[in-house]
């Protein structure tokens, strides 16, 4: 099949890697920073290579979402008893240093009383979610695997 | 205690996961802001089109 017959094309995709910038990015230390720091605190992984203004809106959007979360008494997963609380921690996991500071100041603790308790639970596991796309897009920049 | 409509918690929903998606997804910023309305749309328009066929099937 001829290339120009194609009608699918992957132009402007995010996934399209590029190999001269990764090979390049490579060489500039640890590429894992981003990663890492972007997953402690949301938004962090894109200021540290100078995307502020993306940083700022991923920040304010998962912070936000954490957020409502906890004010409609969404919980936060301790442990896991079955594999759906498995599933739940993990997400709330990808909160990073959030989760760990409402957990130590005992926030999401209370029992679920109302509809939209269930609603925050499903906020800040989403948020956690939202959170690894996030750290995980910092480190596609930083690789050079994404582009811009 | 913030207690919000189920339509306000799906607009809310809807709205940080659409620019989460929108910035992570494209590459630049029309395409970012495309998709975010995209996604968006998507959201709230599948939540409106279910919740009125689980109206219609309810028994």
């Amino acid at each position: 099949m001829q290339a120009g017959s194609m009608r699918y094309s992957q132009e402007g995709m995010a996934t399209v890697p590029n190999k001269a910038t990764a090979g390049k990015a490579s060489d500039q230390g640890f590429v894992y920073l981003p990663l890492i720091v972007g997953w402690l605190v949301p938004g962090a992984g894109h200021f540290l290579i100078g995307k502020w203004v993306r940083g700022l809106l991923i920040a304010a959007s998962i912070v936000c979402m954490f957020a409502l979360g906890l004010a409609m008494h969404g919980k936060l997963y301790t442990s896991a008893q079955d594999i759906l609380d498995l599933l739940g921690l993990v997400g709330d996991l990808g909160n990073g240093l959030m989760y760990f500071v409402g957990r130590a100041l005992g926030l999401g603790a209370a029992p679920v009383q109302v509809t939209t308790a269930d609603y925050g639970t499903k906020f800040i596991v989403v948020a956690g979610l939202l959170n690894v796309i996030a750290a995980v897009d910092a480190h596609n920049l930083r690789t050079g695997r994404k582009e811009s | 205690m913030f207690r919000p409509s189920h339509f306000l918690a799906v607009l809310l929903f809807a709205l940080f996961a659409s620019t989460v998606f929108g910035i992570t997804q494209r590459e630049t910023p029309r395409r970012m802001f495309r998709y975010g309305s995209y996604c968006f749309a998507l959201f709230v328009g599948s939540a409106i089109v279910l919740s009125w066929v689980m109206y219609f099937i309810a028994p």
